[in-house]
């Protein structure tokens, strides 16, 4: 039985324990690109199309979180309540792919793959959102920053499969900011994503690491200041604090040197944003 | 090898039959070589030009990218669908009379993006017609001539329901 096509969690996770090989097929925006440039040869699928629990999301308000199901896809996040509960992962959903690939590509799909270009990833970094992986075994709940362990590697388990995300809200502003070689349609050269959250900013940078990094010791340097105002020289120090924390390297899509000035501006820029808020 | 599969796909209205097929095979694949519907086009194969645009369960998506075997179970229109008795709709009539067909292979996936486009929003911006068809590329950049095909169909639809 090479495809399987679960209606149900229960029965997903019990087909992925009897095959913990199988593939895990979401939107399939990646995997079949692979497949029809004959780079993949699935022997073993398991379609997560159908599964209903996966289509669910929540707004929490009493405990500010937001919860995704790993199915819901991107055209969701981009409008209505989940993008005015999460303006940064609607900012985010909108700069992947085409309007026909945001109709079909999911964070599960984003999570699983784990490239280090993922566009939604920086937003799960910054906003310290929790990877939760279903199996046979139960639920299992990791922090996006231990779920994604190098680029396309993550910790889930083969039995496991990831059925959702929570998002903490933060109290303040949140955004995200990409550069690509033009306005549609690119895989990010370098993108942040930057929050304010109780006084405290937090940043992450995609595409510019092996994994998306956070950079602590900028946030530190500017938690530590405790400005009331944010001055130019401040923002510009910040974001020569982000740049000094990406790892880039050069590759077909850009060069190391760019993506390192790239992750600075755009860092600088968020903060500028989110102060004249 | 994996075996072959054997599986079913509710294709504009009708369940169809799909035999000895290979797992991996896409849904325009499926669509174009074994049920005989070669209406959406394949170019890039990686859901960058839009050409195999179909509807699944409503949603405008590239059926390149969708593993046929795992669309058992979704409804699925292609652009033969759109006017089963092989007439034109307001769109594609649009398409022709303001000349938004030049080599013609990007109008199929174009016209499946305007029919999602103004079931969605039926005034669109500018704007808004620019980017929900920012995923259907023109090679032959008649874009002018597509946009004021959208526009026909908003003023004629406007027109139609007063």
């Amino acid at each position: 039985m090479p495809v399987q096509l679960p209606i149900s969690l229960s029965s997903a996770i019990e087909m992925l324990a009897n095959t913990p090989n199988a593939q895990l097929l979401s939107g399939g925006t990646d995997f079949m690109v692979e497949v029809n440039f004959n780079h993949r040869h699935p022997e073993h699928v398991i379609g997560l199309r159908n599964v209903k629990e996966l289509q669910q999301w929540s707004i929490n308000s009493e405990t500010s979180t937001v919860y995704i199901g790993a199915s819901v896809p991107y055209s969701t996040m981009e409008t209505g309540e989940l993008a005015a509960a999460l303006p940064a992962l609607a900012q985010a959903a909108r700069t992947v792919g085409s309007p026909q690939i945001r109709a079909a590509g999911t964070l599960g799909g984003n999570l699983g793959t784990c490239s280090p270009a993922g566009d939604s990833l920086p937003v799960l970094s910054a906003l310290d959102a929790t990877v939760h992986l279903a199996s046979v075994d139960g639920e299992r709940n990791v922090p996006f920053n231990e779920f994604m362990v190098g680029p396309k590697r993550n910790s889930r388990l083969p039995h496991e499969l990831v059925s959702g995300v929570t998002i903490p809200m933060s109290t303040g502003f949140q955004g995200y900011a990409k550069v690509g070689v033009r306005n549609a349609m690119v895989i990010s050269v370098a993108s942040v994503c930057l929050a304010l959250h109780n006084d405290a900013v937090s940043v992450a940078l995609g595409s510019v690491g092996p994994t998306i990094l956070r950079c602590p010791e900028a946030e530190q340097w500017f938690n530590d200041l405790g400005a009331q105002q944010l001055t130019d020289s401040i923002a510009t120090e910040f974001g020569a604090r982000v740049s000094a924390e990406s790892r880039p390297i050069d590759d077909h899509r850009s060069t190391a040197e760019y993506r390192r000035h790239a992750v600075g501006v755009l860092a600088t820029r968020l903060l500028q944003r989110g102060y004249a808020q | 090898m994996s075996e072959s599969e054997n599986y079913a796909l509710a294709v504009n209205g009708e369940v169809r039959e799909v035999k000895d097929a290979w797992l991996g095979e896409s849904l325009l694949y499926v669509l174009r070589e074994r049920l005989g519907l070669p209406g959406s086009k394949g170019a890039c194969e990686q859901g960058e030009c839009g050409s195999c645009t179909v509807f699944m369960n409503g949603n405008a998506v590239c059926s390149c990218l969708v593993m046929a075997a795992s669309a058992v179970g979704s409804e699925i229109a292609t652009v033969e669908g759109l006017n089963p008795d092989g007439t034109l709709t307001d769109v594609q009539e649009a398409f022709v009379s303001e000349g938004a067909v030049q080599c013609g292979f990007c109008t199929p996936g174009l016209v499946m993006a305007v029919h999602h486009l103004l079931e969605e929003n039926p005034d669109p911006s500018e704007h808004a017609v620019k980017e929900a068809l920012s995923g259907n590329i023109c090679r032959c950049t008649g874009y002018g001539r597509i946009f004021a095909a959208v526009d026909a169909v908003v003023s004629v639809r406007k027109e139609m329901s007063r």
